[in-house]
C-alpha cells in the first residue's frame, strides 16, 4: 500500500478503503477517512451500515423523478396532489422520500422554474440521486440567481422573453423538483414512454423536455 | 410569535452575525413577499454547533423581484428564498 499519506505516528495502520482512488490524499479525503474510521472504531456505525447507506443513495437516480413527472402528465388529479403535497404524492408511487420536505414546481408557458442552492448543494437526492458537478460549482450557484436567462441559454434552453422565471434558492429545509412541460405530440405515448423522455436537468429546470 | 401570512411584505434583517446561518448575503436588507409558510423547523444556527435546534422556528419562502435584489436585476425574474422568522421584519 502507498505510504505517501502517512505523515503521523500512531498504533494502527490506515487502510486504503476499496472505494479510494489511487494517488495522494486531499485534505478533505484525510478528514473523511479519519471520521469514517473513528465512527466505526467507536461503534457509532458499522462498516456494513456505511456501505449500505452509500449503496442506497447511489441507487437513487433521476428515473424516480421521471416516474413522478410522467404520472403527473397523464393524471391531472395526481398532478394536483403533487403540487399540493409533493411528499404524499411521491409516497403514492412507492418512492421513499422521507425525511426530505419536497416542493414540486410546475412549468407553464408563462412561468419557468429553476432550482439552485447558492449556499452549498442542497438537492432532492432521494428523488433524483446525486447532484451533477455543475450544480455544486460556484459559477452555477452565483450566476443562476443573477442572470438566469443567460445561464439557461448556455444550457441550450431559450425561453421567450414573455416567460417569467422563478429561481428557487434551496437555502434551508425544503427541496425542489421541477415539473417540466409535457412536449407536444406525445398524446399517444404511455406513461413509461413519457418517463423515458424526462431527464435530470429538466427536473432541475435548466432544460426542457423534448420528444426526441 | 405572530408570524407572517402569505402575501405579507417582509424585509430581511440587515445583519451580519458570526457563525453558521442559512440567510444568503444577497437578500439581507431586501424586501420581498411571503410566498408560502413551510412550517416549523429546528434552528440551523444552533444545530450547526451540536445543539438540539430547539425551539423550532417558522420557515417562510419569500419571493423577491430580481430588480429589488440587484440594480441590474432582470425583468420578469423572481428569486425565492427560504428564511427563518427571526430574520424577517414587517415591511
Amino acid at each position: 500500500m502507498s505510504t505517501d499519506h502517512h505523515h503521523h505516528d500512531h498504533d494502527h495502520e490506515h487502510i486504503d478503503h476499496p472505494d479510494t482512488d489511487a494517488g495522494p490524499w486531499s485534505e478533505h479525503r484525510y478528514i473523511e477517512g479519519a471520521l469514517r474510521e473513528l465512527l466505526i472504531e467507536k461503534g457509532v456505525v458499522t462498516a456494513e451500515e456505511m456501505r449500505a447507506q452509500v449503496e442506497r443513495m447511489e441507487g437513487r437516480n433521476p428515473g424516480l423523478g421521471a416516474r413522478v413527472v410522467a404520472r403527473a402528465w397523464t393524471d391531472p388529479d395526481y398532478k394536483a396532489r403533487l403540487l399540493e403535497d409533493a411528499n404524499a404524492a411521491v409516497d403514492e408511487l412507492g418512492i421513499e422520500i422521507q425525511p426530505t420536505h419536497l416542493i414540486a414546481l410546475e412549468n407553464t408557458p408563462e412561468e419557468h422554474n429553476v432550482v439552485v442552492c447558492t449556499l452549498c448543494s442542497c438537492y432532492p437526492r432521494n428523488l433524483l440521486g446525486l447532484p451533477p458537478d455543475w450544480y455544486k460549482a460556484r459559477a452555477y450557484r452565483s450566476r443562476v440567481v443573477r442572470e438566469p436567462r443567460a445561464v439557461l441559454r448556455e444550457f441550450g434552453t431559450e425561453l421567450p422573453d414573455s416567460t417569467r422565471i422563478r429561481v428557487h434558492d434551496s437555502t434551508a429545509d425544503m427541496r425542489y423538483v421541477v415539473l417540466p412541460r409535457r412536449p407536444e405530440d406525445t398524446e399517444g405515448m404511455s406513461e413509461e414512454e413519457l418517463a423515458a423522455l424526462v431527464g435530470r436537468d429538466a427536473m432541475i429546470g435548466v432544460s426542457v423536455v423534448t420528444k426526441d | 410569535m405572530s408570524g407572517f401570512d402569505v402575501g405579507a411584505s417582509v424585509r430581511v434583517r440587515l445583519a451580519y452575525p458570526t457563525g453558521h446561518c442559512r440567510t444568503p448575503f444577497y437578500c439581507r436588507g431586501k424586501t420581498g413577499v411571503v410566498e408560502r409558510v413551510c412550517g416549523a423547523f429546528r434552528n440551523p444556527e444552533t444545530l450547526a454547533y451540536g445543539q438540539d435546534g430547539e425551539p423550532q422556528l417558522t420557515l417562510y419562502r419569500v419571493r423577491f423581484a430580481a430588480n429589488d435584489l440587484w440594480a441590474d436585476g432582470e425583468p420578469g425574474v423572481a428569486v425565492e428564498i427560504e428564511l427563518y422568522e427571526p430574520w424577517l421584519e414587517s415591511a
